[in-house]
C-alpha cells in the first residue's frame, strides 16, 4: 500500500482516510447494517431519489452513504434498479423527485452530494468533471477512434479542447505530451499498450471494457462507479480485472460497482448495498450480508424454503383446495336447487 | 485528338472556376457536421442561400463590401442557434428533420413577391447588384482580360481570375482551419462525440456546446460558400434548395467523409463528371436522342449510380479511411 501511495498517480491528498484495507474494514465492521447506515467518511450521500416510469417506481433510495476509499457493491437481482440509479446520480437520468425547475411541488426532493458538493440538478458532464466517473453497462469503446485517442479523450484540463485554443497547436502541447504520457502507463497498467495504434472497435469485448475502465482513469476521479464491469468477460479476464479494481481502491480511488453476481462481490468489495424493486434492503460487509434474510428473500424470493418442486406440497394443497371447493359447491346446489334449471 | 484537348480544356475550366471552390468549401463546412460529428445537417443549402441573402441585401441597400460578409456570417451563426438550441439534446434525427424544413423555409420566403424590393423573388437579386462592391476591391486593374494557356478571362470583372482566386484561396484557408481543428483536442472531442455521445459525457465534456460549436462553424463555412457561389451567378432562391444538399451530400461522400481534402476532390470530380458527360454527349450523341439541355439530367442519373456504386464498394469514399468506417454499427 505504501509502494502504491508512492508511484501511484490517483493518490488522494488527504491523509486522514485509512488506506490500509484491515483498518477500513474495520471501520466498517463497526458502521450499523442498517440500510441508510451512516458511513464515518462519506464521499456521497444520497437523499430521496425516486425515478418511477408511468406507475411503476423504478428506484426509491430514501438515503444512502458511500464510504470514502471503500470499494462498495451495489447487488440486487434483475430489475431491482442499480443501472437506473446509477444514472440518476450521474446526471445520466434526472430523478422524478428532483427539485423542479421553477419551484413548486411537494418535497422531499431529491439531494445528494459527493465530496461535500451538491450534484442534485448537474448535468451528466460536470458530474464527471467533479471527480465522479463512471462506465457502462453495454461498453461505450469509442470504435472508429484508435485506442490511444480513447484514453487522450478521458484527460481533463485539456486547453486543446477549447475551439479556439485548439488552432493553437503551442498552447496545448506541452499538455498533450502530459497526457499522452498518462495514458501510456495507464494502458501498460491495463495491458493494453500493445493495442494503442489499433482501432477501439477491434478489441474484443473483455478489452474494450479494460479501455472503458482505463479511459476512466484518465481524469483522475476521486470516485469511479462501474456498471457491471463483469458482465460478459471470460473468466481469466475476471481476474484481472478484480484486481485492477482492488488496485484503484488501494490507489486511493473510492469505487463503486454494480455486478449481480455474489461470488465476485464477496471477493473484493469491502461494503455491500442490496438493491431489491427499487430500495435499499440491505447493507452490509460481504461475508454477513449474504444471511440477511431481506437479501434471501431478494434473491430466491420469500417462498425459497418451500419446495415448490415437492408433489406433496402441490397435491395437499390441491387435495385441500379441491375440498372446499367441492363442499362450497355442494353447500350452493344445496340452497339454490332451482337455480341451475333455471 | 481534337475532341480530347477539348475535353481536358474544359475538364481545368471547370476545375478552376468559382462553382468548384463554392460546393468544395460549402462540403467542407457539410462534412463537418456529417462527416466529423454526426450531425445529420439536411439544409446546407439553406445556409449557403443565407448567406448569400445576407451578403447580397447588406449591399444592395447601400452597406459596405466587409459588412455585407459579416451579416452573412452572423446570419448563419444566428440560423444555426436557432436550429441548434432546441435539437442538438435530442437524436440526431430531429436535426434532420428540422434543418430540411428550415432550408425550404428561407428559399420559399426568399421566393415571395412580397419580399421583391428585398430579396428579388423568385427572380432574386442579379450580381450586378453585388459584384461591383466585391470587384472594387480587386488588386488587378477593372479592365483588360489575362490568358493561361487555353483559358482567358476578365482580370476582375465578372467572370474573372480575381474571383477564381478569392474562391481559391478562401477554399484554402477553411480547409487549413478544419484541418487545425481536426487534428486539434477539439477535433478528437468531436469525432468521440460522432461515434458514441453518452461516452463522451461521461468524461466530462459538454456534448451540447461542442455540437453546438460544430453547427455554427459547419453553417458559417456553408454561407461563405454560398456567398462565392451567387458571386459567379446571382442569387436565386430555388437555384438554393434541396437538391444543392444532395449534391453537397454526393460530394462529400464521394470524395470521403471525415477527411479534410475529401470534399475538395469529391467537388472537382463531380463537376468533371458533369462536363465530360456533356464534351462525349455533344460530340457522340446525335441531338435527336439527348438534348444539350438534357445532359445535366442524365448527369445525375450518372452521378446517382455512382454513388450507389461507390456506396457498395467503397463506402469511405476515395480518400476515407476503411478503418474509421467499417467498424461498430
Amino acid at each position: 500500500m505504501t509502494d502504491a501511495k508512492v508511484s501511484g498517480t490517483a493518490v488522494r491528498a488527504d491523509d486522514d482516510y485509512p488506506w490500509d484495507r484491515t483498518a477500513l474494514r474495520s471501520e466498517l465492521a463497526t458502521v450499523s447494517q442498517e440500510p441508510g447506515a451512516t458511513k464515518p467518511q462519506p464521499i456521497l450521500a444520497v437523499d430521496n431519489v425516486v425515478r418511477s416510469f408511468g406507475g411503476v417506481t423504478a428506484v426509491d433510495v430514501a438515503h444512502l452513504e458511500v464510504q470514502r476509499g471503500a470499494i462498495t457493491a451495489l447487488i440486487g437481482p434483475n430489475g431491482a434498479g442499480k443501472t437506473t440509479f446509477f444514472n440518476l446520480i450521474t446526471g445520466f437520468d434526472k430523478p422524478s423527485s428532483a427539485k423542479p425547475r421553477f419551484g413548486g411541488g411537494n418535497g422531499p426532493f431529491a439531494t445528494w452530494r459527493f465530496q461535500g458538493r451538491s450534484l442534485g440538478a448537474t448535468s451528466a458532464f460536470r458530474v464527471a468533471q467533479t471527480g465522479m466517473v463512471r462506465t457502462f453497462q453495454l461498453t461505450k469503446a469509442l470504435s472508429a477512434m484508435t485506442v490511444m485517442d480513447n484514453m487522450l479523450l478521458g484527460a481533463k484540463d485539456q486547453p486543446g479542447e477549447h475551439i479556439l485554443t485548439a488552432l493553437f497547436r503551442p498552447r496545448w502541447k506541452k499538455r498533450e505530451a502530459e497526457i499522452r504520457a498518462k495514458a501510456e502507463e495507464l494502458l501498460v497498467r491495463f495491458k493494453l499498450d500493445a493495442k494503442k495504434d489499433d482501432y477501439a472497435g477491434s478489441l474484443s469485448g473483455g478489452q474494450r471494457k479494460l479501455l472503458e475502465m482505463a479511459r476512466a482513469l484518465m481524469s483522475d476521479p476521486a470516485m469511479i462507479m462501474l456498471d457491471e464491469p463483469m458482465a460478459g468477460v471470460n473468466p481469466a479476464l475476471t481476474q484481472s480485472l478484480l484486481g485492477h479494481i482492488q488496485d484503484l481502491r488501494d490507489r486511493g480511488t473510492t469505487v463503486l460497482f454494480v455486478e449481480h453476481d455474489m461470488h465476485m462481490v464477496r471477493h473484493i468489495s469491502d461494503w455491500v448495498v442490496v438493491m431489491a424493486e427499487g430500495k435499499i434492503v440491505a447493507e452490509g460487509p460481504p461475508d454477513t450480508v449474504m444471511q440477511h434474510q431481506a437479501v434471501v428473500d431478494a434473491y430466491l424470493g420469500s417462498h425459497h424454503d418451500q419446495d415448490l418442486g415437492d408433489d406433496s406440497v402441490l397435491d395437499e394443497d390441491f387435495e385441500q383446495a379441491k375440498a372446499q371447493e367441492d363442499a362450497e359447491r355442494g353447500e350452493r346446489t344445496a340452497a339454490e336447487p332451482d337455480g341451475e334449471k333455471a | 485528338m481534337d475532341f480530347l484537348a477539348t475535353l481536358f480544356t474544359d475538364f481545368g475550366a471547370q476545375i478552376l472556376s468559382t462553382v468548384t471552390a463554392a460546393f468544395a468549401i460549402a462540403a467542407i463546412g457539410l462534412n463537418l457536421h456529417f462527416g466529423y460529428t454526426g450531425l445529420l445537417n439536411i439544409g446546407q443549402a439553406g445556409f449557403m442561400l443565407l448567406g448569400a441573402y445576407g451578403f447580397a441585401i447588406t449591399i444592395r441597400f447601400g452597406g459596405p463590401f466587409w459588412l455585407g460578409v459579416l451579416v452573412a456570417i452572423v446570419a448563419a451563426v444566428i440560423f444555426a442557434l436557432i436550429l441548434g438550441l432546441p435539437t442538438l439534446k435530442l437524436r440526431g434525427y430531429y436535426l434532420a428533420i428540422v434543418t430540411i424544413a428550415a432550408a425550404e423555409i428561407l428559399r420559399i420566403v426568399g421566393g415571395n413577391q412580397s419580399l421583391g424590393p428585398v430579396t428579388g423573388g423568385v427572380a432574386g437579386i442579379g450580381n450586378q447588384v453585388y459584384s461591383p462592391a466585391f470587384t472594387a476591391l480587386s488588386p488587378f486593374p477593372q479592365d483588360g482580360s489575362f490568358s493561361l494557356g487555353p483559358y482567358t478571362y476578365p482580370l476582375t470583372v465578372g467572370d474573372s481570375w480575381y474571383l477564381r482566386i478569392v474562391s481559391w484561396i478562401v477554399l484554402a484557408l477553411v480547409a487549413v482551419l478544419v484541418l487545425l481543428l481536426m487534428r486539434s483536442p477539439w477535433g478528437r472531442t468531436i469525432r468521440g462525440i460522432r461515434e458514441d455521445e453518452d461516452a463522451v459525457r461521461s468524461l466530462g465534456k459538454n456534448v451540447y456546446l461542442y455540437k453546438m460549436q460544430a453547427l455554427i462553424l459547419g453553417g458559417v463555412i456553408g454561407a461563405l460558400g454560398g456567398m462565392l457561389f451567387v458571386l459567379g451567378t446571382s442569387v436565386q432562391p430555388d437555384s438554393l434548395g434541396r437538391s444543392t444538399t444532395f449534391l453537397l451530400y454526393t460530394i462529400v461522400l464521394l470524395g470521403g467523409a471525415a477527411t479534410v481534402f475529401g470534399p475538395v476532390l469529391g467537388a472537382v470530380l463531380y463537376f468533371m463528371v458533369i462536363i465530360g458527360l456533356q464534351d462525349v454527349v455533344g460530340q457522340f450523341v446525335p441531338p435527336e436522342i439527348m438534348s444539350q439541355q438534357q445532359v445535366p439530367q442524365f448527369g445525375y442519373i450518372v452521378v446517382g449510380i455512382g454513388l450507389m456504386l461507390l456506396v457498395i464498394f467503397r463506402p469511405q469514399g476515395i480518400l476515407g479511411n476503411k478503418k474509421e468506417l467499417s467498424f461498430g454499427d
